[in-house]
């Protein structure tokens, strides 16, 4: 965003001021892999905690594939026969209304947070309106207050409406809570195309609908994708509201694995298989979008 | 502002039509947020000030949403402060957001200095490392409890009872630790969670550092420590600042965790303050009470976005400088 230079003459009130050679080195900041090798010590230690973190997944995807006599013993037995049975009894019990029902909400919040954000990332990156770092900040602002506090007029609200129970009630609620997520990573994303090709379409002549095909929408695409994986991931795995605004009919794949537990006897084999089900989607849309994850997390901060 | 600076023409000579021509595309994702977020809040804000519990509807009528009793005026929020209940809510809220982002924060930092360095199956290492952070929170929390921690199956104790068994001893120690050390039970499986969310940033940090220095550092003979505790630390600060103070937001906002792990207990051991408003409004129905400690935390938490909002403010800035 070169087009900004002149504003870096004169800090903003919230940042720290850096002496100018700094600043410079900052820009020159290097993309590519620069890190130092690791000795072989090194590399010892970072696979032994990185493999201590992972153990307990690994022991969820284990237990799912043991029998539940072999799941609940002690010591634990790493080495009893594999077994697929207790991913059947988890569909026996219904799992399937409760994966649509999530698919239903995340996706379908999903592709409206990406109808309302994108054109919203337009006019707060390419064609700029004023004030737009005051818009930035209102959508950042709100993703800072704890939804608990919104919980009891809402339910009320719902209730009063005869939305309880209903997946497009969570599909609202899904919207605004990824929408400023959407619109701060996308801003970063659209405000990464160069000005200059901008301008040389204009003097080519193309309209605006060539311009965002032919030009935006190709440097932007791969950022609309990890934007859109973001927003699948904090919808599929929201709890709070779907625990308590969702019954019988639209509960979603949280309220699956908290309603498992209730029943008597052995069920941890059944309970892992459960929970690595549900887990698998977004395990999977994390993994495919992890370069992009922490801009998502941090809201565009961090690139 | 940087806006003047990036519009070709000057913001002054844009004509009405064209100044909202620009605002079209904004308004709608614009309108939806300030409706679904804020109308709520500011309800929140007006059944503060009532007296309405569910079990004994009074006969005003609260916008056809239910009855309510009397106004209060700011004798919930008394409340929220003197009930023991509250405060020991607002108690657990601080221990655990602090103990959690603290541990996460430390461990993050050590894994982000650890994959910062080539070494083989660094790529495969950092996606195990982000898996905990992507696992359903739920089932996360499903997964300590019964998985881990039980007493009779749980891998810890069997861990345990193994390595005492390789020892010739007859069985190990059983801990319970949901009932006996329920605090550091749901401590442990949130700094899980969040430790990958801490290393993304931390390492993200970490990589945008500007090879030169290091290289001026290694010429001029610091070792490793002291290139990182001169060099690396003062760069990582407010990376450090904007994950601690990111996850301290989402910590803070903890209830699955604590719904699934422990129920709060026991007795209110960990019940935090999310927990709590929970309870207040749908098991005791006290709709004035909730809505008070709701204000509440809206209030601590804008006090910790402040502080993340500046840090925010301040990346967001040397981006668009560039």
């Amino acid at each position: 965003m070169t087009a900004t230079a002149p504003t870096a003459a004169q800090p903003a009130p919230g940042e720290r001021a850096l002496p100018p050679a700094q600043r410079r080195r900052r820009a020159r900041k290097v993309k590519d892999d620069t890190s130092a090798s690791a000795g072989p010590g090194w590399a010892v230690l970072a696979w032994l905690l990185t493999l201590l973190f992972f153990a307990p997944v690994a022991w969820m995807v284990l237990t799912s594939l043991h029998q539940e006599s072999d799941a609940a013993t002690n010591p634990p037995s790493i080495f009893a026969p594999l077994t697929f049975s207790n991913y059947g009894a988890v569909f026996q019990r219904g799992v399937s209304t409760f994966l649509i029902n999530s698919a239903t909400a995340s996706i379908v919040s999903t592709l409206i947070v990406l109808l309302l954000a994108v054109p919203a990332a337009y006019a707060l990156s390419i064609k700029p309106v004023e004030k737009w770092t005051d818009a930035m900040f209102f959508f950042l602002s709100t993703k800072f207050l704890p939804p608990i506090a919104a919980l009891l007029p809402i339910y009320l609200i719902v209730k009063q409406v005869g939305m309880l129970d209903n997946v497009y009630t969570l599909v609202i609620l899904y919207t605004s809570m990824n929408l400023p997520i959407a619109v701060w990573m996308m801003q970063s994303f659209l405000a990464e195309v160069p000005k200059e090709i901008l301008e040389a379409a204009q003097v080519d002549g193309a309209g605006l609908i060539r311009t965002l095909t032919q030009i935006v929408a190709p440097i932007a695409a791969p950022g609309l994708a990890a934007t859109s994986l973001i927003c699948f991931i904090f919808s599929w795995n929201e709890f709070m509201f779907a625990v308590n605004l969702t019954a019988t009919v639209s509960s979603t794949a949280p309220i699956f694995l908290v309603g498992f537990i209730s029943s008597q006897g052995l069920f941890l084999a059944k309970l892992c298989a459960a929970a690595t089900l549900v887990s698998l989607p977004v395990l999977i849309a994390g993994f495919a979008a992890q370069d992009k994850l922490v801009r998502g997390l941090s809201l565009g901060a961090v690139k | 502002m940087t806006a003047q600076a990036m519009t070709a023409p000057p913001t002054a000579t844009m004509s009405r039509g064209l100044r909202w021509r620009r605002r079209g595309p904004l308004m709608p994702a614009l309108v939806f947020t300030i409706v679904v977020t804020q109308i709520p809040f500011l309800l929140t804000i007006a059944i503060s000030t009532l007296h309405w519990n569910v079990l004994q509807p009074g006969t005003k009528n609260f916008l056809g949403m239910g009855h309510f009793t009397s106004f209060a005026g700011l004798a919930n929020y008394g409340t929220v402060f003197t009930d023991s209940r509250l405060r020991a809510a607002v108690l657990n809220t601080i221990v655990l957001t602090v103990a959690v982002v603290l541990i996460s924060s430390l461990l993050g930092l050590i894994l982000a200095v650890l994959l910062d360095r080539k070494f083989p199956g660094r790529g495969l290492a950092r996606t195990l490392l982000i898996a905990p952070f992507l696992v359903m929170p739920v089932a996360s929390a499903l997964l300590w409890k019964h998985a881990l921690y039980n007493p009779d199956y749980g891998l810890l104790n069997g861990v345990v009872n193994w390595v005492w068994q390789l020892f010739g001893a007859q069985e190990g120690p059983t801990v319970d630790f949901v009932s006996q050390f329920p605090m550091p039970a749901v401590v442990a499986a949130l700094v899980w969670q969040w430790t990958p969310f801490m290393m993304l940033i931390l390492l993200a940090g970490l990589q945008s550092q500007p090879g030169d220095v290091l290289e001026a550092a290694k010429i001029d003979r610091a070792d490793g420590w002291q290139t990182f505790r001169f060099i690396t630390l003062p760069h990582l600060r407010q990376y450090l600042e904007l994950s601690a103070l990111l996850g301290s937001i989402y910590v803070l906002q903890t209830f699955d965790a604590i719904y699934t792990i422990t129920q709060g207990g026991p007795g209110s051991a960990t019940t935090n303050l999310p927990y709590e408003i929970y309870l207040t409004m749908f098991r005791k129905y006290e709709y004035g009470e909730a809505a008070a400690a709701g204000v509440v935390v809206v209030v601590g938490s804008i006090i910790v976005a402040t502080f993340a909002l500046r840090t925010i403010f301040s990346l967001f800035n040397e981006e668009t400088s560039r």
